[in-house]
C-alpha cells in the first residue's frame, strides 16, 4: 500500500495516540486490531500506537487521544483502574461484549460468586472479586461501544477512520436477518427450525454463524436500544414465545439463548428473566 | 395462450435447452437444493436441478421433501426471487479519490451479463415487472439496476402446484405467466409445453428439438393451471383498497400484530418488489479514497425512519404499518399497481409466520375501539 499519490495532507496536524487497555476478557478483541493484516501497517502509519501491551513492550505514558478498552469490571482493582483509564482518554471506546455488556462472565451477575470461590480455589482469601461483571459504561463515560465477541475489524477501521476524519461514527443497528438475506443465506428458523436470536441481534458479524447453517446467539447483542442508543428494544418476547411453541425449547432452554454473551443487557436480560420464572 | 405458438419439448431434450442457451452466451441459472432450501445458482445440467423434491410451506416454516416422481420443477420456490438478479444485495456506486483541485469520482456501473433464469415462476416475474417499474421509470433509469436486468432470459414455468401459502391467483399474477419472460414452460409427465414470448424467446425456441404440441397436451397442461389456481388456500380481496386501508389507520389490529411482529425485515427481503436501499460510504483509512455503496434496507430498521433528529417511525407498530399500507395501499397510487404479486413468501420466511392474508382482513373489519369509523 502505497501514499505516493497522497495530495492532501491527514487532517489532524500530528499522528493520534492511541492506546489498547484489557480488563476482564480473553484478549480475542485485542486480537482482531492484529488480525487487521495489512490495514494495520495503514494504522500503524495514521495512529501513534503508544500503548498496546499485547503488540509491543514499548509503552508510553498517556493522555492518548484515542483510548480502546477490552473487558468487563470484576474486580475492586479494576473498578478503580478503569477511572485512571478514563482519565487517561480523549475518546473511549469500548471493543466487545465484555466492555459493552459485561460479557460471558456476566453469568455470574445470576450466581453466588462467594461460593464458587470457595469451590474453585484452595486459599478463597486471596480473590478479591466483585460479585458482578459490569460494562465500562457502568463506571466511566464512555464515547463509543463496539459490540461483539469478538468485534468485526471493519467495524472497528471504520469507528477509527471516522474519528479521525472528525466525523460522529455510526454503525447500523438493523438485524443479522438483513445481512442474511443480503448474502443469500437461507434462514435456519424457518428452514431448519433453529432457534436463532439473529431476528434480534444487532448486524455487524457478517452473519457468520447462520452462514454456516447455525443459529445466531447473538454476539452483537440487541438490535436497538441496547444502552442508550437510539430506537426501541427488539421484540424479543415473540421470539422466545417462537422458540418456545413451535420450535419446542423448554423454558430453562429459552433462558440460555438470551443469558449468554449479552445476557446482562437491557431486553435480552429482562427476556431471561421472564422466563426464568416459567422452569 | 392463442397468441403464443405451443411446442412440446421432450423431457430428455431439456438438457438441449441448458446447452443452447449455453452456446448461445448466457451463464444459465436455476433452482438447486442448498442448506434446505432452493438457492439460485448457475446450472450446467439437468441433473443439477431439484429433481424428484418439492417444497412444503406454511407460516414462518419451509421444509423440502424428496417425492421420488422426475418433476423438474416440483420446488415451486425457495427465498429469492428474481430481485438479487436485477437489484443487486450490496453493489458499489461510485468510487471518489481526492485530486489536486478536489475529488474525482468514478461511477461503477456493471458490465451486463448475459443470465438466463430457468423455473422462474409467474408471481416473479410479475415482481420484476413492478421493479423494473421502479428502477427504469422514464428518464430516471438507473443505469446499475438496468445494466444487469438487460442481460436476464427469463424461462418462466407456469405453476402446476400450489404452496399453502400462495395467492398469486388473487393478484392476477398467476399461476399462469402472460407476460415478461422469453420462455414459458408447463411441465408435463411426457415433457413440457413451450411458447416464446419474445423475440429472444424465439430464437433460443427455434434452435431446440421440438414438435408442435398437440391438442390434448396443451389442454392438460390449461387444465393442470386452472386447478393449480383453484387450489390456492389463501387469498387476497384488494377491492377496497387503497382507500380502505388508509381508513384502518388507527385500527386496534396494528398493536395486535406488533406484538408477534419482530421487525427483522425478513419479509422485505424476500418481496420481490420491496426495493428500498441504504447507500453507505467507506473511506480508507488515510482518506484519500471512498467507495459509495448501495445494500438492501428495510422499512423495519431504526435508521430507515430517521429524519432531521427525529424517528418518525419509533415502534414495531409503526414500522408494520408502514410496510402494509405501503405494499398493499399506497403502492397503487405511487406506481399504478399493487406492490404484492401473491408469492407469499413473507409469510413462509417470517420467523414468527405473520400472515398478511390474516392481518388484511382483520384490519378491514371493523374496530370496535374506534367508532369514527364508517363500515
Amino acid at each position: 500500500m502505497s501514499n505516493k499519490n497522497r495530495v492532501c495532507p491527514i487532517v489532524t496536524p500530528v499522528r493520534p495516540t492511541l492506546a489498547v487497555y484489557k480488563f476482564a476478557s480473553c484478549d480475542g478483541c485485542q486480537l482482531s486490531i492484529l488480525n487487521l493484516e495489512d490495514d494495520l501497517l495503514a494504522l500503524g502509519e495514521t495512529l501513534d500506537i503508544a500503548y498496546f501491551p499485547e503488540a509491543s513492550s514499548e509503552m508510553r505514558d498517556g493522555p492518548y487521544d484515542i483510548v480502546l478498552v477490552e473487558g468487563s469490571i470484576t474486580t475492586p482493582d479494576d473498578a478503580h483502574r478503569i477511572l485512571a483509564v478514563r482519565q487517561q482518554a480523549k475518546t473511549l471506546i469500548t471493543i466487545g461484549a465484555c466492555a459493552t455488556a459485561g460479557g460471558i462472565q456476566a453469568l455470574r451477575n445470576w450466581s453466588d460468586v462467594e461460593t464458587f470461590k470457595q469451590v474453585v480455589y484452595p486459599s478463597p482469601q486471596y480473590i478479591h472479586s466483585l460479585s458482578t461483571s459490569t460494562p465500562i459504561s457502568d463506571h466511566v463515560r464512555v464515547d463509543f461501544e463496539l459490540w461483539g465477541c469478538p468485534i468485526d475489524k471493519g467495524q472497528l477501521l471504520r469507528v477509527l477512520t471516522d474519528l479521525l476524519a472528525g466525523v460522529q461514527p455510526r454503525l447500523p443497528a438493523d438485524s443479522v436477518c438483513l445481512e442474511c438475506k443480503r448474502r443469500g443465506h437461507v434462514c435456519v428458523v424457518v428452514a431448519k427450525s433453529l432457534p436463532c436470536l439473529g431476528p434480534v441481534t444487532r448486524t455487524g458479524c457478517g452473519a457468520i454463524c447462520p452462514g454456516m447453517g447455525r443459529d445466531c446467539y447473538g454476539c452483537f447483542g440487541p438490535t436497538e436500544g441496547g444502552h442508550e442508543g437510539p430506537g426501541v428494544p427488539p421484540n424479543t418476547g415473540s421470539l422466545a414465545r417462537q422458540f418456545n411453541e413451535e420450535l419446542n425449547l423448554i423454558p430453562v432452554e429459552v433462558v440460555r439463548r438470551f443469558r449468554g454473551i449479552n445476557g446482562s443487557v437491557g431486553s435480552f436480560e429482562r427476556e431471561s428473566d421472564v422466563w426464568d420464572k416459567k422452569t | 395462450m392463442a397468441e403464443h405458438t405451443s411446442h412440446l419439448l421432450s423431457k430428455p431434450s431439456f438438457q438441449q435447452l441448458i446447452d443452447v442457451l449455453r452456446s448461445s452466451g448466457y451463464r444459465v441459472v436455476g433452482p438447486i437444493v442448498r442448506d434446505g432450501a432452493v438457492v439460485w445458482d448457475t446450472v450446467q445440467q439437468t441433473g443439477d436441478l431439484p429433481i424428484g423434491w418439492r417444497d412444503i410451506q406454511e407460516p414462518g416454516r419451509y421444509r423440502l421433501e424428496q417425492t421420488g416422481d422426475d418433476r423438474i420443477f416440483g420446488v415451486v420456490h425457495g427465498p429469492q426471487s428474481l430481485k438479487p438478479f436485477s437489484f443487486a444485495p450490496r453493489e458499489s456506486l461510485l468510487t471518489i479519490e481526492r485530486t489536486q483541485n478536489g475529488f474525482a469520482t468514478t461511477p461503477t456501473i456493471p458490465q451486463s451479463e448475459k443470465v438466463a433464469v430457468l423455473g422462474a415462476r409467474p408471481c416473479d416475474v410479475a415482481g420484476l415487472a413492478i421493479q423494473d417499474r421502479v428502477f427504469l421509470r422514464d428518464a430516471y433509469a438507473d443505469p446499475y439496476y438496468q445494466a444487469r436486468r438487460e442481460g436476464l432470459f427469463l424461462v418462466t414455468v407456469h405453476c402446476t402446484r400450489a404452496l399453502s401459502t400462495c395467492f398469486c391467483a388473487s393478484m392476477g399474477t398467476g399461476p399462469r405467466a402472460t407476460s415478461g419472460f422469453d420462455l414459458a414452460l408447463t411441465e408435463l409427465p411426457e415433457g413440457f409445453v413451450v411458447e416464446a414470448g419474445s423475440s429472444a424467446g424465439e430464437d433460443i425456441l427455434a434452435k431446440l428439438e421440438r414438435r408442435p404440441a398437440t391438442k390434448e397436451a396443451i389442454n392438460a397442461a390449461n387444465s393442470r393451471i386452472a386447478s393449480c389456481a383453484k387450489s390456492q388456500m389463501r387469498a387476497l380481496d384488494t377491492s377496497h383498497l387503497p382507500q380502505a386501508l388508509y381508513d384502518a389507520h388507527e385500527h386496534q389490529r396494528w398493536d395486535d400484530v406488533a406484538a408477534r411482529c419482530l421487525a427483522c425485515g425478513n419479509c422485505t427481503m424476500v418481496c420481490p418488489t420491496c426495493f428500498c436501499h441504504a447507500v453507505e460510504e467507506t473511506p480508507d483509512l488515510d482518506r484519500q479514497r471512498s467507495e459509495h455503496t448501495r445494500l438492501w434496507d428495510s422499512c423495519f430498521t431504526q435508521e430507515h425512519g430517521y429524519i432531521h433528529g427525529k424517528n418518525v417511525r419509533p415502534t414495531i407498530k409503526d414500522r408494520y404499518r408502514m410496510w402494509l399500507s405501503h405494499k398493499l395501499a399506497s403502492w397503487i397510487d405511487q406506481f399504478g399497481s399493487s406492490g404484492c404479486v401473491g408469492c407469499g413468501r413473507c409469510i413462509t420466511w417470517c420467523p414468527v409466520g405473520i400472515d398478511l392474508t390474516e392481518e388484511l382482513p382483520a384490519l378491514l373489519k371493523p374496530d370496535a375501539r374506534n367508532t369514527n369509523r364508517q363500515t
